[in-house]
């Protein structure tokens, strides 16, 4: 199986960022069926003073094993710790003046 | 949609022309011209005159939905088109004196993204989420529902149109968020269906249009001002930095709305739209700064101004809006045009 698996509880600030350049719209990404099981590997962006982008085909699990409530494909997962949707982002970073950069 | 009543001489023109047929409108066309030549100059503030914007509302339309009693062949024609030019043109013009661009960011990715969350960070005047989470009574969730609707019964379409007219990082990032926008396939789950919803619920009409009449002129300019930047393949830059301004300005303001629906015992038939949009426009925004926006200056650095100003004027004119609404509001008045069809 090509899907990544992501348990949220393991992402803490600088949690899990993927060394392949995201959303370059240059590289060629390989062609795969998303009926395969082998969807696009996934991607994390982690953007700055802001949450952990993630693209692709992952799977999002609690510490348990079972997969978290997830409505869209391309999620947002707090990095800042003040978001009331956690894992997911809901723009609280803004609010706190969060900084992921020196 | 439903022809909406006419507010002046040239909106009573534009709908008596359109409900007629080319061939016979010749006359009509050529005063509709001269008048609008003079309307346009002489206005004390085009963003405010009801005449001007509902005539300007009611050309566009002819894109979305159409207009009921209007042939379709009004859509391109090129006497029509050029009444609705010189509106636009004029409406382009005040917006961009309303306007004012800091400092240019490089043409990066990341240096857009930045500087278009600091332009939508910004206070931007008085706050109308914050007033209905804690105040706005029961009757001003509804004025707020009808200002809204003009927008939302068709949320997305404007900025689509730029589609076809991006390529590579920054379409990708555009239909990435618009699939969203338009449900992922699921009809029940676009965001236009979600706020139909809220409005149902609050027992009002979800028909597109059913409280254009007592929209006021500055809402239909915050409509304009879309289609405008969406109609136009030269304002591609604006439309796309209108859509992130949108996007980053957001998830925060709708968990406050949906605060205001549930301290008046709606349940999640009201709130489901807005709380959608907390989760949905934290994952948006950082899409459209970075790839949508970002990805088109870096393609094209040329458009790196219009960028910037499509997201300054989408900010600008909502916050005439939201202003014309809270001075309404604490002045005990209503904030909508007199209409029979919010007697009920
Ligand atoms: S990173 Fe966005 S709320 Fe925490
Ligand atoms: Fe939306
Ligand atoms: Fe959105």
């Amino acid at each position: 199986m090509g899907v990544g698996t992501l348990v949220a509880a393991s992402l803490g600030i600088d949690g899990l960022v993927s060394d392949e350049s995201p959303s370059d719209g240059a590289d060629p990404a390989p062609m795969r069926s998303l009926n395969s099981g082998e969807g696009a590997p996934a991607s994390v962006v982690a953007c700055p003073n802001g949450p952990l982008l993630i693209r692709g085909d992952f799977e999002l699990v609690g510490p348990d094993g079972e997969e978290l409530p997830r409505t869209r494909r391309t999620v947002a997962l707090c990095r800042c710790g003040a978001s009331v949707l956690k894992p997911y982002c809901d723009g609280s970073h803004k609010l706190i003046g969060f900084r992921s950069e020196p | 949609m439903k022809q909406p009543s006419p507010r002046g001489d040239i909106s009573a023109l534009v709908l008596a022309v359109i409900s007629g047929t080319a061939e016979s409108q010749q006359e009509p066309l050529a005063r509709l011209d001269r008048l609008v030549e003079s309307a346009v100059a002489a206005t004390a503030d085009i963003l405010h005159d009801d005449d001007l914007q509902l005539a300007l509302f009611c050309q566009y339309e002819l894109h979305y939905s159409g207009i009921d009693e209007a042939g379709d062949d009004w859509e391109w024609n090129p006497d029509l088109l050029r009444v609705r030019h010189r509106i636009e043109a004029a409406l382009e013009a005040r917006v961009r004196d309303e306007v004012v661009l800091g400092s240019l960011p490089e043409a990066t990715s990341e240096a857009v993204c930045q500087e278009l969350f600091r332009m939508t960070g910004e206070d931007s005047g008085p706050s109308m989420s914050r007033f209905v989470a804690k105040s706005a009574t029961e009757e001003q969730l509804r004025e707020f529902l009808v200002h809204k609707s003009i927008y939302q019964l068709k949320e997305a379409d404007p900025h689509t149109w730029v589609i076809p007219r991006l390529a590579g990082r920054s379409k990708a990032a555009m239909v990435e968020i618009q699939a969203d926008e338009y449900g992922n396939g699921l009809p029940a789950r676009m965001h236009s269906a979600l706020f139909a919803r809220t409005m149902r619920s609050l027992g009002m009409d979800d028909t597109y249009g059913a409280y254009l009449d007592a929209a006021p002129a500055i809402t239909l300019a915050v409509n304009n001002l879309m289609s405008l930047f969406g109609l136009n393949r030269r304002l591609r830059g604006a439309v796309v930095g209108h859509l992130a301004a949108y996007e980053m300005t957001s998830s925060q303001p709708n968990r406050l709305y949906s605060r205001g629906f549930k301290r008046h015992g709606y349940g999640e038939d009201a709130t489901e739209y807005f709380d959608e949009h907390v989760e949905a426009d934290a994952v948006h925004e950082q899409i459209a700064g970075r790839d949508m926006a970002g990805g088109l200056v870096e393609s094209d650095p040329r458009l790196l101004q219009d960028v910037l100003f499509g997201a300054a004027a989408g900010l600008a004119v909502d916050t005439l809006m939201t202003v014309h609404i809270m001075e309404a509001w604490e002045s005990g008045r209503s904030s909508l045009r007199p209409s029979e069809s919010m007697a009920s």
